[in-house]
Parts: structure tokens; sequence; C-alpha cells
């Protein structure tokens, strides 16, 4: 048989036959789970078309992530119809508000497992690469077709794979090898595409970083962003008590990659996504005259212990620069609970930052920390759109959680190596 | 399946935000939607969409979010076509799957002006615009098919009216 890439031979035993890049095929996923800003038209699509039953209950799951708490009635409408829906319709994978974001649930509790494909009505499902799975984002129309049907078409993509060598520095951050390859290749680097992150720098990487790598892979334009599954993969599940096979996310030795690109990770230095593409980068350093009025840590993309750590360590014995606000998003209760038992939180507290919720935070300014008018916002999360944060006259400069610590603490956007 | 109309054109990097903001998230009606497509771009845009049935962009169009009104909006203001230089994965199959044509071919959306006329054949992948004939590679089968059915929801519709 023809070597397979991962992406292959996990679409391979999805299809139920041997398929290959290109191919449109029928799959049937191992798990397909949704978000609160989705739920609401999931169940409005089953009631339109008549829809009962779901075809895999027990492969379902629904997240209260997006806006959570909620902040308006209809937001709140969402969670109550997702509660009801779920309790109605034997859903066990229900997540209350507070729990957190779903794909940081999915890899902290063993949720979804290495080889697996797992669907999710969010674009950010590529971050379960880090666990070997085949991630990748639905609408909510596919979504309720998936649910009702159990299987769905799917393109076969060809795999670009990005070898990594060296060791990110001190205060660099898998966010800026992100920004890295943004700035590089392009925001269309791997569109309709997977991605491979292999080589002897992935092993320098942990799980943490491993997620905000495939987390800003949909940001290069690719379907699914993964890592073969391997020592640190087996530790994690290892630390979960649950049984994985290491060998259903590995690809053939001799497989056929698309292109091949190296990624020096010891080369790389702080940077800044500028407004309003995610790859309009530059150096942390050349952007210092930029001022800032709100700083965001937070979401999918960085808001784990690891990410909390980073900024802690910064704020430990400074303060947030007078007029500057610095909000703090926890990316699941557990980091929450963690963060709070290694005294980060209060840290970060003493230094003049603000808590919220654990979930998507201020990201997508679907509920809080929205921007004033002309307002400046550095960010640890993804996107930098024009209105992404809720006012399309703000400006948002995408970094690691170290420079957005830095950058509040100097009230412009900072260098985290130079305080 | 062919499609012919008048054209809007939008540049490249448009993204889901930019197509449908994130707070009309709740919207559900797709007329009421169409009263904020593209208004991320500026408060006039969906009023520009007025007698409008063919949306013409750049590179890398509905970057972004899963957010699939960023598709239906366009379905509910009038839009019957799609072409662009590139598309995401999600905002390709939301338009496909919620039953709206997408061309993706750089050379003819690099040609492509505002108010202007294009007739294009999904099935055949030809396209022709002002007076000129533009190849492009056809959408596969299993895509026309449910372009034909008018999308995944009224192909569901009829399963469950069946079962």
């Amino acid at each position: 048989m023809k070597p397979q890439t991962l992406a292959e031979k996990i679409l391979s035993r999805a299809a139920g036959r041997a398929v290959a890049a290109n191919d449109i095929v029928e799959v049937t996923p191992d798990r397909c789970f949704t978000v609160d800003d989705t739920i609401g038209a999931i169940i409005r699509y089953h009631r339109e078309a008549g829809v009962t039953r779901l075809a895999m209950p027990d492969r379902v799951g629904i997240f209260c992530d997006h806006y959570a708490p909620a902040n308006t009635a209809a937001h709140a409408s969402d969670h109550r119809a997702g509660r009801l829906y779920a309790a109605s319709h034997g859903v066990e994978n229900f997540f209350e508000v507070g729990q957190g974001i779903s794909h940081q649930i999915c890899v902290e509790r063993g949720l979804v497992r290495p080889g697996e494909l797992v669907f999710n009505s969010d674009s950010h499902t590529t971050t379960l690469g880090a666990v070997g799975c085949f991630g990748t984002g639905l609408g909510a129309a596919e979504t309720a077709y998936v649910w009702a049907c159990g299987h769905i078409w799917l393109r076969v993509p060809s795999t670009i794979r990005i070898w990594l060598t060296g060791q990110l520095a001190p205060k660099v951050d898998a966010k800026d090898a992100c920004l890295a390859l943004l700035q590089t290749h392009g925001a269309g680097l791997a569109t309709y595409q997977a991605i491979e992150f292999s080589g002897p720098g992935a092993e320098t990487l942990n799980i943490a970083s491993r997620m905000t790598l495939c987390n800003m892979g949909v940001e290069l334009g690719a379907k699914t962003a993964f890592f073969a599954a391997d020592s640190v993969t087996e530790a994690h599940y290892r630390s979960l008590g649950v049984a994985i096979d290491v060998q259903a996310a590995q690809p053939d030795p001799d497989a056929m990659y698309e292109r091949d690109i190296t990624l020096d990770l010891s080369a790389i230095e702080p940077l800044v996504a500028c407004p309003h593409t995610v790859d309009n980068i530059d150096t942390a350093h050349s952007q210092r005259d930029v001022a800032i009025d709100q700083a965001f840590l937070g979401s999918c993309t960085n808001g784990r212990l690891e990410d909390l750590r980073a900024a802690a360590e910064i704020l430990a014995g400074r303060r947030v620069a007078p007029g500057v606000r610095m909000v703090i998003t926890p990316a699941s209760a557990w980091v929450l609970e963690a963060a709070m038992r290694e005294g980060l939180i209060q840290t970060m507290l003493a230094a003049g930052a603000t808590l919220t919720t654990p979930g998507c935070g201020a990201c997508a300014g679907l509920h809080l920390g929205v921007l004033g008018d002309g307002e400046v916002c550095i960010s640890s999360s993804s996107r930098n759109f024009q209105g992404r944060m809720g006012n399309a006259s703000a400006s948002i400069y995408l970094a690691s959680p170290a420079t957005t610590a830095a950058s509040a603490v100097m009230g412009r956007i900072t260098d985290p190596r130079s305080i | 399946m062919r499609i012919t109309g008048m054209m809007r054109v939008i540049g490249d990097d448009v993204s889901t935000d930019l197509l449908y903001p994130g707070r009309y998230l709740t919207v559900t009606d797709r007329a009421e939607q169409a009263r904020h497509a593209l208004e991320g771009m500026g408060a006039e845009w969906p009023a520009r969409l007025h007698g409008i049935s063919i949306i013409g962009a750049g590179w890398n169009l509905g970057c972004g979010s899963s957010r699939e009104q960023a598709a239906t909006a366009l379905l509910g203001a009038g839009i019957r076509l799609v072409v662009a230089a590139s598309a995401s994965r999600l905002f390709f199959r939301n338009c496909i799957n919620n039953g709206l044509p997408i061309i993706t071919s750089g050379s003819l959306a690099g040609d492509l002006r505002d108010g202007t006329w294009l007739e294009a054949d999904l099935s055949q992948g030809e396209a022709v615009y002002a007076g000129r004939s533009y190849r492009f590679p056809p959408l596969p089968e299993e895509l026309l098919g449910i372009l034909r059915d008018g999308g995944l929801l009224a192909r569901l519709s009829r399963m469950a009216g069946a079962a």
C-alpha cells in the first residue's frame, strides 16, 4: 500500500477505506462537538428538518465558552437551550459556564485521543493536533448534519511538514514561533492543507506549546495541524490515567509531503502581529512606541498554566502601568485552580491585573473586554482582524503572554527581554 | 449549473469579522442577517449589495471564525455566487453546505471589476467575463450535488421526511 501521511491515515480509518490527498470522502468522526455560539442554530436546524434523534449522542459534546457567563438574554437563552437539548438527547458531555474553552477541556481531561478525527463548530479545533488528533472546525449546518447522520464529506488534505530545529530562547514563546511562520510564509501558507510539526525541535515543546502552534495553524490557513504522538504525548495521557495508542498517530516513514519548511526555534525573537491581519509581523522591539490601553491574557491560543506562569514571572513585584487595564482569562477552571495553587493569580492581582471567568474571554469581543473607540489592545489571542474585539475603530496587536505582560507593565509594546 | 449577475468586488483578507461582525451571531433569520452582511467593512456595505448577485473577492476570503453567517448573510442578501482568488476552508465549506456556489480562481478573480457582469458555468468550469472566457477547475460532482439539493439542510429535511 502507498505510504500515507498522518492526515491520510486518520481519514482512511474514518472513511473505512484507503484514501489519498485530494479525494473527497465521506467520514465518520470520533467526536463532533459544538460551542454556545452555534448550539442555537443547530437546534433550530434540527427542528426545521424534523430531526428528533442523534446518530451518535455519545460522540457529541456541548461547551459554554464563547459568552459565559452570559451578558445578554439571547446568550443566556442559548446556554439554556443547550442544557435542555443535552438532557433530552442523551448528550452527557455538557460543559457548564466557567468550565473553560472546549479545546482546552478536550486536552486536559483526555476527552480526545491521538489518531482521532474530531470536529467542533469552532475554527480553533486545530488545537487538538497537539495530542495527535485530526481536529478541524465545522459550520453550524454541517454540525447539525453530522449530529443527525453521523457522517459528512471531507476533502483529504495534502500535508506541509514544518521541520522544527533548535530550542526557544528564554522569554520567547511558541506564539512567537507562530508569528515567525506568518511573517515568512503569510496567512495563505497552508490553505486547505494539513500541517505536520516534526523534527528534533518538536521534542523540546510541551503540550501547551504544541497547542499554541496547532491553534495558530488555522491562521496559516490550515485545515488541521498536528504533532505525531511521542513520549511527550504519552506522558500527558499517563498523568491523566488514560490509555492511548501511540501508533494511531504516526505517519508512514515514506509518506509524501506537499512541501517541507524548516523553522529554527532558537533564532526566533519576540514578535507582534500588527493591525489588522495576522501576518502583518514586526519585532516587539520595533513597535516599542505603540502605547496600549488594554492587555488581554487568555484564549485557546495562550490561556494555559504555562502562559500564566510566563506573565506572572514578569508581573511579580511590578505594577500594570497607570491608564492600562490588564484582563486575565484562564483557559479553563483547571488552569485557574492550578494557577491559584501556585500563587500566580495572587501575583498578577497584586500587580493590578483583573481576573475573569474561565472561557474565551475578550478574544472574540462577544461578552467582555470589548475595546473603546480608537483604543489599542495587546493580546495573547489569535486574531487581530478589524472589529474582532467588538470595535471596528480599535487596534489589536497579537503577542506572546510574556510580551503581553511586559507591555502591560510599561504601558507600551515591550520586548519582555528588556525588563 | 449556470449563474449570471452583477458583481460587487471586495479586497484581499476579508475576514469573517468583516463579512459578519460577531455581535450579530444570535440573529437566525437570513433576511435579518443580510442587514449586517459586510457591515464590518463599514455601515454602508449592506446597502451596497442591493441588486448584486455575485461577490468578487481577492485572496484568503473568509479567514477566521467558523461562523456560517458569513455565508448565509450573503445568501439572505441575494448573492448567488462567490468568486475568490482563494478562500478559507471553513468559508468555502459554509458556502457549499448552505447552498451558495463558490469558485476559487486567481486568474478570474484578479480581473474582476466592481459593477460589471459575469456569467459562470460551475459544472463545466467556464466563465465569460468582459468578452473573455476563463477556465477554472469545476467543482467535484459530490459538491455540485449538494448545491443542486440547496445545501445540506435541505438534504437533511428530505431524509428526515422520508424516514
